[in-house]
């Protein structure tokens, strides 16, 4: 396992003057640490104690999860704690939160490779990895939350024996059609990416059966320049095309709120304010995972302090644009004078769910707020703290978007509060066991950091010492991005 | 090294069946230290006019399609027709679907809703671009291609890593060995590299053969099955595999249950009461009838409500065409009468002898059915209403058939005046 010799004087690259360019990449790496150290994990032939046990755990707790899925599928939805008049409980919180979680993947790949920014290539690999473990747990409650989860392919346009089509002007359907694009579409980008470094750990493969089974994977890919041309086009227009698309799944996902008649759904902010949301809990979920991640496997020089400052400010941006959307929401309530938007949000913030409310605006609004101090965005505990601050906060924020709407229906007679069950608690937090599983496999099994990319962004070597061409070689990092 | 490579050494042995075979000259393989190196190495191989060549890099080297001369690809053009497909498929379907196939009206939503349509079209053509352009990049590289001779290189393995090469094949009509050797020489390539290849490849073990066959017959199994049932017919319902809704667990009409009253599942009725419709068993409120015959009489007591009630209902729905006395002569009559059209039944007067011999019932069922060209007016006038009005002409009738006896004795002083 590689170790960091770099001194820590070195490792810092967050500076903020405008006259030096801060490396994206620290310490003494060229082409070949990289790869050595990138490829050293996928290879070490020894199971890490710490990595076996939180293996372990992860798989119990999807054991778990199947096992209550399993359960409500032969019982029934009665299993959960939704009742009239709270019919879409904790299933549907946990889908538009881990559907969010999925967004920072793609946005770090497909948004943040338009707008060349290069500080990507070191987290968008685990980044759309996290995407796809998320969009997985996503995909699953919807799934069981029909009901009858057997004919759950009814949602999708199959000629049947019954006649009968899908009811394409409902939201809900729409929704099939934006989640299962994104998933399919992320992962075929996720994997596209990692195509090159398949490559790369099939060719230092010792193991026979190592070299079948990445070269497989591989496609045969062999690094000729000429598919690299097709292959840099087809990135390009993945990412061109997964930008507008990571913009309308969570749009899509708000629509199943908003184009609804419900006092405190229906509201025309809440695409941008879903978006905003999806960005911020995906990033927080990067950075959570990204601290003991690059702290385990010695990843601190390619996975640096700016990266995680960056993200750090880009959590500070849309956790403020989620305030906004929350402080929105009460004056269009006020200004548009409708009485029964009016209680809707008063009852948000004052009635039996005002706990949920105030959990989600303090984790959400105020303790961002902490990442105007560099101080404070640049201290690994700080951050960790937050990040998952964040994560519980977003929950909360659809907790309180579902739960809290339904719970006060037109008439008083049909008031109810909504009560988790046991199976509600236990499914969440097996969704978080299922994700940590898939994570946990992608770390051992596959290239955790997009190597290709990250070549890429490295300051070019002179081409010959003591060459006559070499003073006109590119040295600076701002040649040598990437197209 | 892994601990589990000693074990699998056959595997390796039997690794590489084409060792043996003889083999000739694939290509030549220079090695780059540096992508600046390579660049200028690429520039020089494409001025030469070499056709069959190509450079290796780990990463997309900036600046090599110039070097190499590589034209732009067509690649964006298959996302763009796939994505325009996507996009009419997506209308066609919601379309077809909704607007034609399976009208089917939901909260006032036209048929053809084009905004409804919008983001099943939009992810629609994303998904066709995205997979178009990932296979078709796929396809345009001649990729999955799992053998190539560079495989076997000793020097390739690191050009997916930290080296960079650049590959000549024999096959280039300017390809000559010891030139290419001199030019990558000149070149500052690291290492040369000739690159074998068997002139006839081994075949595939014969076991390969049987198991791709037999994976391939398994995985036509479900095919045929699925085309069997489609051009088949079958008299049973459909498997259901979790059977709740065919057998739920209820308590249904006449089973026992070892709770309840009587150990019966279906409880009584209170005392006194009367569960609704059941109204509807009373064959004279209802039909107006006494088992076969039309009743007599009146399924309630008379009262002077009832009379009044009763004259109102007759004035709006009767007494258009039986007038307001029932002599037939309502405006609706008088105007046919006016018309004098051939097809015209003049309404009956309720005088006529057939109608005061009629009885209630008789009255009540026309009135609920209908008669000739009368048309029923069941469904408009409620069962209490409908007697009320057979009461109202029983009075009607009365009043054009008394006799001063019928006259209370101290209003009779009144009429003589």
């Amino acid at each position: 396992m590689a170790t960091i010799t770099a001194g820590a004087a070195t490792l810092d690259n967050t500076g903020d003057d405008p006259r030096v360019r801060a490396p994206l990449i620290v310490g003494n790496n060229d082409y070949t640490t990289i790869t050595d150290r990138v490829c050293a994990v996928v290879e070490d032939p020894k199971v890490r104690k710490a990595w076996l046990i939180a293996f372990l755990t992860a798989v119990s707790l999807t054991g778990m999860l199947f096992a209550l899925v399993g359960y409500l599928i032969v019982t029934g939805v009665g299993v959960w704690g939704n009742q009239i008049p709270v019919a879409w409980g904790w299933p549907i919180v946990n889908f538009v939160f881990w559907v969010g979680i999925g967004h920072a993947g793609t946005l770090i790949s497909a948004i943040l490779y338009l707008f060349r920014q290069n500080w990507r290539t070191s987290i968008n690999r685990f980044a759309e990895a996290m995407t796809i473990f998320a969009v997985v747990c996503a995909g699953l409650f919807p799934g069981i939350h029909v009901g009858r989860a057997w004919l759950a392919y009814w949602l999708f346009p199959i000629p049947n024996q019954m006649l009968m089509w899908p009811q394409f002007r409902s939201p809900l359907l729409w929704d099939v059609f934006a989640v299962g694009t994104y998933a399919s579409v992320s992962t075929v980008f996720w994997y596209m990416g990692m195509i090159p470094d398949l490559a790369t750990i099939r060719d230092r493969a010792k193991h026979p059966v190592r070299r079948f089974v990445y070269g497989l994977l591989a496609v045969g890919w062999r690094g000729s320049a000429r598919h690299w041309h097709r292959y840099e086009r087809a990135y390009l227009l993945m990412a061109a095309l997964a930008t507008p698309l990571v913009l309308s799944v969570h749009t899509i996902v708000s629509f199943d709120f908003a184009v609804s008649q419900l006092p405190g759904w229906h509201t025309t902010i809440f695409p941008p304010y879903f978006v905003a949301g999806a960005i911020f809990s995906g990033f927080a979920m990067v950075v959570t995972l990204a601290i003991p991640a690059r702290a385990y496997f010695g990843m601190k020089d390619i996975i640096t302090m700016r990266h995680l400052e960056n993200m750090n400010k880009i959590i500070l941006a849309t956790g403020m644009m989620v305030g906004y959307a929350y402080a929105m929401e009460f004056f269009i309530a006020w200004y548009g004078g409708n009485e029964f938007e009016q209680f809707a949000f008063i009852n948000r913030a004052t009635g039996p769910y005002a706990w949920a409310y105030w959990i989600m605006v303090s984790c959400n609004v105020i303790s961002p707020q902490l990442f105007w101090f560099k101080k404070l965005r640049t201290s690994i505990p700080v951050m960790f703290v937050l990040a998952i601050f964040v994560n519980i906060g977003m929950w909360f924020e659809r907790f309180v978007i579902t739960i809290s709407t339904l719970n006060r229906d037109f008439l008083p007679s049909s008031w109810g509060y909504f009560r988790p069950t046991l199976v509600d608690i236990c499914m969440l937090i097996g969704s978080f066991g299922l994700f940590f599983t898939l994570f946990l496999l992608f770390l051992r099994f596959l290239p955790m950091i997009a190597m290709a990319e990250v070549k890429s962004i490295l300051p070019r070597p002179a081409a010959h010492p003591g060459n006559d061409h070499s003073s006109s070689s590119h040295t600076s990092p701002s040649h040598s991005e990437l197209h | 090294m892994n601990p589990m490579e000693d074990k699998l050494r056959w595997l390796e042995k039997a690794g590489d069946a084409d060792q043996e075979a003889p083999q000739e000259l694939h290509g030549l393989l220079a090695e780059f230290e540096t992508p600046e190196a390579l660049l200028e190495a690429c520039t020089k191989v494409r001025d030469a006019g070499y056709k069959k060549w190509d450079a290796l890099t780990p990463f997309p080297v900036h600046g090599i399609d110039e070097a190499m001369g590589i034209r732009m690809t067509i690649l964006p053009w298959l996302s763009l027709g796939a994505g325009l497909t996507g996009l009419m498929i997506a209308f066609a379907l919601q379309i077809f679907t909704n607007g034609i196939d399976y009208k089917f009206l939901i909260s006032g939503k036209p048929f053809i809703s084009v905004p409804a349509n919008i983001p099943v079209a939009f992810e629609l053509t994303v998904l066709l671009a995205a997979f178009t352009t990932f296979f078709g990049m796929m396809i345009l590289n001649f990729l999955p291609e799992l053998f190539h001779p560079l495989f076997r290189a000793k020097r390739f393995p690191r050009m997916t890593a930290d080296r960079f090469g650049i590959y000549i094949e024999s096959k280039d009509p300017l390809f000559n060995r010891q030139q290419a050797e001199l030019m990558f020489s000149r070149l500052g390539a690291s290492a040369l590299e000739p690159v074998l290849s068997p002139t006839k490849r081994a075949p595939l073990p014969g076991v390969i053969h049987g198991v791709g066959l037999t994976l391939t017959l398994v995985a036509l199994i479900p095919v045929a099955l699925a085309v069997k049932s489609r051009f088949s017919k079958s008299d049973q319902p459909r498997i259901h595999i979790i059977q709740d809704m065919d057998f739920q667990e209820k308590y249904k009409t006449q089973t026992a249950h070892p709770l309840l009253y009587q150990g019966a599942a279906s409880m009584q009725p209170v005392a006194g009461t009367i569960r609704r419709g059941d109204l509807r068993e009373d064959g004279h409120l209802y039909r107006g009838m006494a088992g076969d015959e039309f009743a007599r009489g009146f399924p309630m007591a008379l009262t002077q409500e009832m009379l009044v009630r009763g004259k109102q209902r007759f004035s709006i729905y009767c007494a258009v065409c039986h007038g307001a006395t029932g002599y037939g002569d309502g405006l609706v009559a008088q105007r046919a009468e006016a018309l004098a059209e051939g097809t015209w039944v003049p309404p009956l007067s309720l005088h006529e002898a057939v109608v005061l011999d009629q009885a209630e019932g008789q009255i009540f069922n026309t009135i609920t059915h209908g008669i000739r060209t009368m048309k029923p007016y069941g469904s408009q006038i409620d069962v209490q209403d409908r007697w009320a009005i057979v009461a109202y002409v029983r009075a009607l009738q009365r009043s054009q058939r008394a006799t001063l006896t019928d006259v209370p004795p101290d209003v009779r002083a009144q009429l003589s005046q």
